[in-house]
């Protein structure tokens, strides 16, 4: 599904990946992790062809993302922080986000699922933080794409969402998708996902399940295993 | 004066008397001759008695560039209703389409002059009148070209109705005193519209000068009346509507000045007196410079000029009161009309212009209003106070009759 | 691109801002229509204003749009599309809802004052046509100065001087410089200076057909050509265009090369 080879990115001085290979199958979930500065969403935005690696080739589904912007219509993403543009309204948004990409007929679904019928017809700048991320998940999963990648996708939701988010993440898995996630809530990374890959330095220190992790650090759980390889690499 | 024993000769190729030579030689005084339509190759035809020639429907006399075509030298002679084309140029002699030498009492009307050098050239004669002419040139450059109406040493003559075009000057004046130059029309002539020398006691009123290479030039003269005359569209290098060098005690009332590059050049004149003149959309409406002293500009109207008054000295002894400046944004908070903040007309940005011409191409930038107003709060450079202390709040609607 | 465009210009005609400039044209027009009641008179002070704050105007606001919907344009830059249309839309879509608040605002109250009747109406448009460049110009310049700078405070900053610089410094060095050097021949030089700076470009282009024309002969053969003739005209506006063209191009070079 995605192929990194050699991937290095500077910005100014500050070399965030260096050399950086990274081979992801299809299907699963997967937890990109490392500790803040690791390269985490530098990597997620080369993926997206918004950060421009200095060196290095990604191929997403075969196809070299240099080549054109046409591969992101296999992808879905969700941003960490979104702010739209305040004087649209949500329903509008939609539309236009279906304008841009193609029809889709799943966006009815996803908001009954999250609820939000009553804002359809509310400006986005009078929405609330929580209510704006949900608009941001029906945005991302109308599309039904084959590679899914959420970066804080809990940030701001409520508990209940929180549910239907993973619900609907696990949904999302079983239909064959991969799916690609950043998150420091390790209880929900632990959870969710199958494989984790731990970037250090800009580098890919581990990449496996978490049992694989845990044996490897001799740590009975999860939290802990993560706990000693920054403890470890002096971080 | 006709007495009756007067003959009347007439002139036409099927005549006994073919030619106007052979009809002038066979005149006397107080005679008329009667010229039929045709075309009458003549030159250096010489009127040495007091006779009328009249043309019938315009006949037409060639001179066939010979030189001068007809010189008047006797007095109470009359020149009606020809055409005349065809004088010779000279740079050494000023040939004339019709010349009148130490006359008295001439008339001389309903000309149509084409193909000339000079036209009508008047010298040292007095007392008489030059009506209704036409006179169309071709000059283009002021050397090799005469004018149209040209007086030299003369003393009250009346120059009314004439049509004057594409020459050097239009009407030209020296050493002339009481002529009354009414009612003419002066039109893209190379030099001047009308050129006075040296000539005193003069009027110009109601006359229209249009795109000539300047309106009217008022050299070295004095006791002057300027009335009611349109002068328009002087446009390009060192032109101007009016100029007025050296020159003193000059009414110039009811004179519409629009669209020149600049209205007025004012030099070395003292005692002049501007009134209810319209000032209009011209590059400067006046531009002194210097040496202008006791002048008056009261009841004026200024509206839209680059330039309301251009300076470039220091002083001021000229009395700017009552008039309209369209660019006055002072207020009247007692109603009577009068602004209660005076106006000055000198902005700095003129002052820089004369300096350095090029800068014009930064008029009205938001840079040059700055200076303009930080001068006008507090004048360093131009005169402190050259000012219209009332300024009016609407502009003056003149007499216009 | 059109797509972006459409969405960025909908987004614009509604926002408060919007309906600030056009209310503020709108007053400007019926202020200077009422109290005046000369048409020609308006158009010199409406030229004043123009000249003046078209580009202010356009610069604060492409700069407070672009860091305003910054966001917004990284969830687009996800989306299957070009970067240059991107941001080429969402430049048109600035600049079009500029300029039209502009036209809409000084054309309506000139309309109904019976502007197709006056022969003034050549000076009005080619007023609103230099508008509407300006508006193109700023607001390309804003972005510019915004895909360069990350910090907002440094974006506007940069952009305030910029408007400081050409709207005022710039001529203040102009004229020293023309004083300094008035011993040589300056006319091809103030003309290439005149060039080099839209305001300035768009301030000769109106005085052209207004007043400066009846001042040039004092001023040489060299401005008596390019003012006299059309040919001062075309190459006006090809400045002009190429004004608007320069940066856009910088807005796409930039915006291929940026990290977000």
């Amino acid at each position: 599904m995605i192929k990194i080879k050699d991937l290095y990115k500077k910005f100014g001085k500050n070399e965030v990946l260096s050399g950086l290979n990274l081979e992801i199958g299809e299907g699963g979930i997967f937890a990109v992790l490392g500790p803040n500065g690791s390269g985490k969403t530098t990597l997620i935005k080369c993926l997206l062809g918004m950060v421009i690696p200095n060196k290095g080739e990604i191929t997403v589904l075969g196809e070299n993302i240099k080549s054109g912007s046409n591969y992101r219509h296999k992808i879905d993403y969700l941003p960490q922080i979104a702010n739209f543009p305040n004087n649209l309204k949500v329903k509008e948004l939609i539309t236009m986000i279906k304008d841009l990409r193609g029809k889709t007929s799943l966006d009815q679904d996803l908001i009954s699922l999250f609820k939000l019928e009553p804002f359809l017809d509310k400006k986005l700048g009078n929405l609330s933080g929580g209510t704006k991320q949900k608009v941001n998940l029906v945005l991302t999963f109308m599309f039904d794409s084959p590679l899914v990648i959420l970066d804080e996708p809990t940030s701001g939701l409520d508990p209940i969402s929180l549910l239907r988010l993973k619900k609907l993440i696990q949904a999302e898995k079983a239909k064959g998708k991969t799916i690609l996630i950043t998150s420091h809530i390790m209880s929900f990374v632990e959870e969710i996902s199958d494989e984790i890959v731990f970037l250090l330095e800009g580098k890919i220190y581990f990449k496996g399940t978490i049992t694989e992790l845990r044996n490897k650090t001799n740590q009975p759980d999860f939290e802990h295993a993560i706990a000693s390889i920054l403890t470890d690499n002096h971080v | 004066m006709t007495n009756v024993w007067s003959n009347t000769i007439t002139v036409c190729s099927s005549c006994s008397v073919k030619t106007i030579h052979e009809a002038l030689q066979q005149a006397s005084e107080g005679d008329t001759i009667l010229v039929k339509k045709g075309i009458y190759k003549e030159a250096n035809l010489k009127i040495d008695k007091g006779i009328t020639i009249i043309g019938e429907d315009l006949p037409t006399i060639d001179g066939d560039a010979k030189g001068e075509i007809i010189t008047i030298g006797a007095d109470n002679v009359t020149l009606d209703g020809f055409k005349i084309i065809n004088v010779g140029v000279s740079y050494t002699t000023d040939y004339a389409a019709v010349r009148v030498v130490n006359s008295s009492g001439f008339v001389i009307q309903n000309l149509e002059l084409e193909k000339l050098f000079f036209g009508i050239y008047l010298q040292k004669s007095n007392n008489g009148k030059v009506l209704n002419n036409k006179v169309r040139g071709e000059a283009v450059t002021e050397f090799n070209s005469g004018n149209a109406i040209h007086l030299w040493h003369c003393n009250n003559v009346e120059v009314r109705g004439n049509d004057v075009r594409n020459v050097r000057d239009g009407i030209y004046l020296e050493f002339s005193s009481h002529i009354a130059i009414t009612d003419n029309f002066s039109k893209n002539n190379v030099r001047y519209g009308l050129h006075f020398m040296f000539s005193n006691n003069n009027d110009v009123i109601n006359n229209v000068f249009e795109t000539n290479g300047a309106g009217i030039a008022l050299m070295f003269s004095k006791f002057m009346e300027v009335e009611r005359n349109v002068i328009t569209k002087n446009w390009g290098t060192a032109a101007y509507g009016l100029l007025l060098k050296e020159v003193t005690d000059v009414n110039l009332k009811n004179n519409l000045f629009l669209e020149n590059t600049v209205g007025i050049t004012v030099e070395g004149s003292n005692r002049l007196v501007y009134s209810n003149n319209d000032f209009t959309s011209n590059g400067y409406a006046i531009r002194v410079k210097g040496a202008c002293y006791e002048n008056e500009i009261i009841n004026n109207n200024f509206l839209y000029n680059s330039f309301d008054i251009s300076y470039n000295g220091k002083i001021n002894d000229n009395k700017f009161d009552n008039n309209f400046w369209s660019n006055y944004t002072g207020y009247d908070l007692n109603k009577d009309g009068i602004g209660d903040v005076p106006y000055r007309p000198v902005k700095l940005f003129s002052y820089i212009v004369n300096r350095t011409p090029e800068a014009i191409i930064l008029l009205r930038s938001l840079f040059i209003d700055l200076i303009d107003f930080s001068e006008k709060v507090s004048p360093v450079f131009t005169p402190d106070d050259l000012m219209d202390e009332n300024p009016r709040i609407k502009r003056i609607d003149h007499d216009k009759n | 691109m059109f797509k972006i465009l459409k969405y960025s210009f909908y987004d614009l005609m509604r926002s408060r801002w919007s309906y600030v400039y056009f209310a503020f044209y709108l007053l400007l027009g019926v202020v200077l229509l009422f109290l005046n009641n000369d048409l020609s008179k308006a158009v010199i002070t409406l030229m004043n204003v123009i000249i003046v704050l078209v580009p202010l105007i356009g610069t604060i606001f492409g700069v407070m749009y672009y860091y305003n919907s910054k966001e917004f344009t990284e969830l687009l830059l996800a989306q299957p599309l070009k970067r240059s249309s991107i941001f080429l839309g969402q430049y048109l879509g600035v600049a079009i809802s500029l300029s039209m608040s502009l036209i809409l605002g000084l054309g309506i109250p000139f309309v109904f004052y019976g502007l197709f009747m006056s022969n003034a109406i050549w000076d009005f448009s080619l007023l609103l046509i230099t508008g509407t460049f300006l508006t193109l110009i700023f607001t390309a310049l804003a972005f510019n100065i915004a895909l360069s700078n990350e910090n907002r405070i440094k974006g506007f900053g940069y952009a305030i001087l910029l408007w400081l610089f050409l709207a005022i410094i710039y001529d203040g060095i102009f004229l020293m410089s023309l004083i300094i050097f008035e011993d040589y021949p300056l006319d091809k030089l103030s003309l290439i200076g005149t060039m080099l700076n839209p305001i300035d470009l768009s301030r000769t282009l109106i005085l052209l057909k207004l007043d400066i024309s009846a001042l040039l002969g004092y001023t040489g053969a060299v401005f008596k050509q390019f003012f006299g003739t059309n040919f001062g005209l075309i190459v006006s506006f090809s400045a002009l265009t190429l004004w608007v063209l320069l940066p856009v191009l910088r807005i796409t070079m930039k915006a291929k090369k940026k990290d977000f």
